[in-house]
């Protein structure tokens, strides 16, 4: 179970180009993270379509082997 | 033993559980004992706010564990949704909350009788 914090931020940087992703391992056990994420993508989408676009980027992981994620999304000011 | 509803009579039952509730939150665990800190977080939130809602236990129906998830096109739980409308899970509720969003948004509904 879970995965390896700079994996995790590869595949949103991979995903969201310009994207500054900070990650944060809160238990330091590979399976609760936080992700901040500053990306000039968000502009103009819902919450919901934000955390879409990241949940996207994971590509399914999210729900199954990623449970522990909290994800704030932010576009630049 | 409990049958398996297929995805389709499953869906619409999500939909009159929504449509049914002005505001429901879909959690694992019920509000006096969430069983996930995610879950606990939008209790804690929604009792914050004062208002009236509803819980469904995803731990307790398996149908609606899976159903949710392809309903609202979204991969974890706890999901909130408020006058029918998917808002997100305890971390958009977070944002919201800061922003005073989420406040807003109960407007209208009807607070807890303490």
């Amino acid at each position: 179970m879970g995965m390896r914090e700079d994996e995790l931020k590869t595949m949103i940087e991979a995903a969201l180009p310009g994207a500054v992703v900070t990650i944060t391992d809160l238990a330091g056990d590979n399976d609760h993270y936080s992700a901040h994420i500053v990306s000039e993508s968000f502009r103009g989408l819902t919450r919901v379509a934000q955390h879409k676009a990241v949940y996207a980027a994971l590509g399914g992981r999210m729900g199954g082997e990623l449970h522990a994620l909290q994800l704030t999304t932010v576009v630049p000011s | 033993m409990s049958e398996t509803a297929t995805p389709q009579a499953t869906g619409d039952r999500i939909a009159k559980l929504v449509a049914d509730h002005p505001v429901l939150l879909f959690m694992k665990g019920t509000p006096l004992f969430p069983q996930c800190g995610f879950s606990s977080r939008a209790i804690a939130m929604l009792d914050r706010l004062g208002v009236e809602y509803d819980t469904v236990d995803v731990l307790q129906d398996m149908d609606v564990r899976q159903g949710i998830k392809e309903f609202s096109d979204w991969p974890t739980i706890p999901q909130l949704y408020v006058k029918g409308e998917f808002v997100g899970g305890s971390d958009i509720m977070m944002e919201m909350w800061e922003a005073g969003e989420l406040h807003q948004l109960m407007d209208g509904v009807p607070t807890r009788a303490e």
